[in-house]
């Protein structure tokens, strides 16, 4: 399984901080388009991804255990 | 607590910050502390709430200090930000550089702040009257090429 983490707005779009999908083998961008397609995240592009805590393109292929998130722009500071 | 670095959800204390970058070879040490502000471009704001990804702010915010200390010479950093509800004047984060001489202490906690805002994640939500909004890209500056955030200019405030 692969654990995904959202925050800030798509947080809110899901309704969950973290969901748990089958996506061993693909890429983040095909986990985008496949599993979480059904929840509109009309902004999804424009977050960066992380895996594993570190920033990564949407062509990495995901591994059993690792960790998603998807970062909106962010606003510390 | 002895890292340098820290998210925390109670009020920060300056000092503590402070403590961690006191050093003998210090000769300034320079503090740099983002407060909560009740106007922007004419808009009230009741109060904020952040958020964080807690791990993986950390690991960033350890890697600005790591930054900093590549670019300058003799430096120790410590920075903590705040999460969870804060209201007007409270403060949300607190950066303090330690080097020899004022000069580099003053651009380096310079340096942390915009670095702060343009990939370490963390997040804030403006309440206001009328509604409430999550924030993004304040910097206005990124284009987000390879979804992978790049060291920034300085130019902006």
């Amino acid at each position: 399984m692969v654990d995904v983490l959202f925050f800030a707005e798509l947080q809110e779009l899901v309704g969950d901080e973290k969901l748990s999908f089958q996506a061993e083998g693909m890429t983040v961008k095909e986990l985008k388009a496949s599993a979480l397609a059904k929840y509109n995240l009309a902004n999804i592009d424009s977050a960066m991804i992380a895996v594993n805590e570190e920033y990564a393109d949407e062509d990495t292929v995901l591994a059993s255990g690792d960790i998603v998130a998807f970062i909106p722009p962010v606003s510390g500071g | 607590m002895d890292k340098n670095v820290w998210i925390t959800r109670e009020p920060i204390e300056i000092n503590d910050v402070i403590a961690k970058v006191v050093r003998p070879e210090a000769g300034a040490v320079n503090t740099f502390i983002g407060t909560v502000r009740e106007f922007t471009k004419g808009k009230r704001t009741l109060y904020l709430e952040y958020q964080a990804y807690v791990s993986m702010a950390e690991k960033k915010l350890a890697e600005i200090c790591d930054e900093i200390d590549q670019r300058w010479d003799n430096t120790e950093t410590a920075i903590a930000h705040r999460v969870g509800r804060l209201e007007i004047t409270d403060i949300a984060v607190v950066i303090a550089v330690s080097t020899p001489h004022r000069k580099d202490a003053f651009a380096a906690s310079r340096y942390a702040i915009e670095r702060i805002k343009e990939m370490v994640p963390i997040w804030k939500k403006e309440h206001w009257e009328d509604g409430d909004l999550w924030i993004g890209d304040q910097k206005q500056e990124k284009s987000y090429e390879n979804r992978i955030p790049v060291k920034g200019e300085m130019e902006n405030g």
